[in-house]
């Protein structure tokens, strides 16, 4: 089994199947239907919006700093679907896995198209926002694309690795909560970078690189603001010189994905067995 | 999935499936878990083991194009995991699975549907799920409709669908999909009669069209009415393999066996507990001198039955009745058809029933009752089983007497 077989005829057809599946039963029997896809993550936007940015005055140093927040949430809501969704996906197909044999991967990959649609939507409400806001568009803005297709690579590869491993360990389902909900915190969403080279002391900017080397999310979503916002918003390539260093999140994403995906296919062979 | 290949170019062609030296095991637990904690507990107290079974065992089959293959075996016998390795759900733990074509398995009363979707939504799920591309869903659409019956409900959801009209629809894609091998696990308990009717015939066309199916099953007359090949399976080996005649008498003498041992062990505590002054002592049936319990058809047999009183009995009369595997008494009859009815003295009788054999094919149990005229002493049942062997013709038939026919 190869990663190369979703991309027969076959599977392209049952992918997109799936997919559109998925699409059709979202949300039915829900009075705005599409819309909640839209809606939910602009309603936690506006709930941060008021806490952090209005009471708590985050980020009043940067400009624009209300649009990235809302970058911030959509690449973050992206990232919790895919790999959460993913999770459950192996799972929760379990019935069809038992009765016939078809490819693993689509399973996984669909249930990532569909965060990758609903994360299309929430985009495009972005970047009327950051219209409306007066964020001026340039060239340099389509670099988000790859910017994108790393975030979801490193969402896919660690969604093939939890739904491998939840097939036998279904505790990972509240833990994961758990890790998610610390990410978020452990990503500059609701801050700027900068807050914690400014504000954590002597060791502030230390451990602001340290966040974007270790934590990739964060590291896509200040490159992701940079490119997109306003180039206030620092990266990591501009504060490593070292050209090796500054890779490390790419090849980190990359190392995350390949792992993931060796993992589920070692497991995948005993997916209708155990599940 | 390197062990199971799909590779037409080592079979030959008029070779649909081979499974080559084909081994499964289960490791089973000593203590199942599915959670963090249960995985603690169990390294905690030193409880990481489990059981090895082995469900195959090396084992090895070809089946060719156009073969209807039976495969049969008791429950937990491996039959199962077979099917569901050749289907490629379960991969081996060595041996290899080649197969020339598409092969589309029915595979525990379903192919999968989901309940929030419309009947027409799921077949093309499915149809995807299976490899077929929409076209080829299109061509076949009608078809599988109409053999479900179900064109009024197609563009209901599945979750208002009876669960007869959900295994109607798999079972209905299933077979109307033009896959090369069709692998059918246990399908002939599905539907209503007519719907079973339905799928005899289906059967019964796809044996003369040659279509390649191979079917799991407990029913030996479904082996022998569709089949031209068969195996069992005891234990995860073949025990048998060849004409589904061969297969099927081997299944049924082996579940005699079985069946026997549990009988006789009911019946000392029923003889205990019932018979109120009349005992069974023995029951066999006889062809001349020789006890048999598997008779040819048309072969007469007697039934020779030993009973004890302890003390006499007027107006004895002593019943027998042979129940079909249908449940159905095929003969009732007693020592009243002799006309005055005798008095059994105390101590021990012997009866013999001597019987003209027209009975059909198939297995049949004795059950007894004995009474001094209106008042029941002694009622037991499948005290006896005999079997009787397959005709060459018209087993489907109830009875089986001489018959002559003259064309004048």
């Amino acid at each position: 089994m190869k990663i190369t077989e979703i991309f027969t005829k076959k599977n392209r057809l049952l992918l997109k199947a799936m997919v559109s599946t998925d699409f059709k039963l979202r949300y039915q029997q829900s009075i705005l239907g599409y819309l909640w896809s839209v809606l939910k993550p602009l309603m936690l936007f506006a709930i941060m919006y008021v806490v952090f940015v209005r009471f708590m005055r985050f980020g009043a140093d940067v400009p624009h700093f209300t649009v990235a927040l809302l970058l911030g949430i959509i690449l973050w809501n992206f990232f919790n679907e895919t790999t959460t969704g993913g999770m459950l996906s192996i799972v929760g197909h379990g019935d069809l896995l038992r009765k016939i044999h078809f490819s693993k991967y689509v399973i996984v990959v669909a249930s990532s198209m569909s965060a990758l649609i609903n994360f299309g939507f929430n985009f495009i409400v972005v970047i009327i926002f950051a219209l409306v806001n007066g964020v001026r568009p340039s060239w340099s803005n389509l670099l988000i694309i790859p910017i994108v297709f790393e975030l979801y690579l490193l969402a896919l590869g660690i969604a093939f690795f939890l739904s491998a491993l939840y097939v036998n360990l279904r505790d990972l389902n509240p833990i994961w909560e758990v890790v998610t909900q610390a990410g978020f915190y452990a990503t500059p969403i609701i801050y700027p970078i900068s807050m914690i080279s400014s504000k954590a002391g002597a060791m502030g900017p230390v451990y602001a690189k340290l966040d974007l080397l270790l934590n990739p999310v964060a590291q896509i979503v200040q490159d992701a603001r940079h490119v997109l916002i306003s180039p206030a918003n620092p990266t990591l390539w501009q504060w490593e010189s070292n050209f090796f260093i500054a890779c490390w999140p790419v090849v980190f994403t990359l190392l995350i994905f390949i792992g993931g995906l060796k993992f589920f296919t070692a497991k995948s062979k005993f997916f209708a067995e155990l599940v | 999935m390197s062990l199971v290949k799909r590779t037409s170019k080592e079979l030959p062609e008029d070779v649909a499936l081979r499974v080559s030296h084909v081994s499964k095991d289960f490791k089973l637990p000593h203590e199942k878990t599915n959670s963090l904690k249960g995985a603690l507990f169990n390294m905690v107290r030193g409880n990481t083991g489990y059981t090895l079974q082995h469900v195959l065992k090396d084992v090895s089959f070809e089946i060719k194009k156009g073969d209807f293959f039976g495969i049969v075996g008791k429950n937990g016998s491996g039959k199962s995991t077979l099917l569901k390795i050749i289907s490629q759900i379960y991969t081996p733990n060595s041996g290899s699975v080649q197969v020339n074509g598409k092969l589309v398995p029915f595979i525990e009363l379903g192919v999968g549907f989901n309940p929030e979707l419309t009947g027409r939504e799921n077949v093309y799920l499915n149809g995807a799920m299976l490899g077929f591309t929409k076209d080829e869903i299109d061509g076949m659409y009608d078809d599988i409709v109409d053999f479900a019956e179900l064109g009024d409900f197609m563009e209901q959801k599945l979750k208002n669908y009876s669960s007869g009209m959900q295994v109607r629809l798999a079972f209905s894609v299933a077979i109307k999909s033009q896959g090369d091998i069709l692998v059918l696990d246990e399908v002939l308990a599905v539907g209503d009669e007519a719907f079973q009717k339905k799928c005899q015939d289906y059967f019964f066309e796809a044996k003369r069209k040659k279509k390649t199916i191979i079917l799991v099953t407990h029913s030996m007359g479904d082996v022998r009415k569709f089949c031209n090949k068969a195996m069992l399976i005891q234990d995860g080996v073949i025990a048998k393999y060849g004409l589904p005649d061969d297969v099927a008498n081997a299944y049924s003498e082996y579940f005699l066996e079985q069946q026997q041992k549990v009988v006789q062990k009911d019946n000392e505590a029923v003889r205990l507990e019932q018979g109120n002054g009349i005992k069974l002592v023995d029951v066999k049936a006889m062809v001349g001198k020789e006890e048999t319990q598997l008779l040819n058809i048309n072969e007469d047999f007697d039934l020779d039955i030993t009973f004890d009183c302890s003390r006499d009995i007027k107006r004895g009369i002593f019943a027998i009745n042979l129940i079909d595997q249908q449940g159905r008494v095929a003969l009732a009859t007693s020592n009243k058809i002799n006309g005055d009815q005798e008095t059994f003295t105390k101590g021990k009788h012997r009866m013999l029933f001597s019987i003209e054999n027209v009975l059909a094919s198939g297995d049949y149990h004795v059950n007894i009752a004995a009474a001094s005229g209106d008042d029941l002493l002694l009622k037991q049942s499948s005290v006896y089983q005999f079997q009787i062997r397959k005709a060459k013709l018209y087993d489907q038939s109830m009875t089986h007497p001489k018959v002559k026919v003259r064309l004048s």
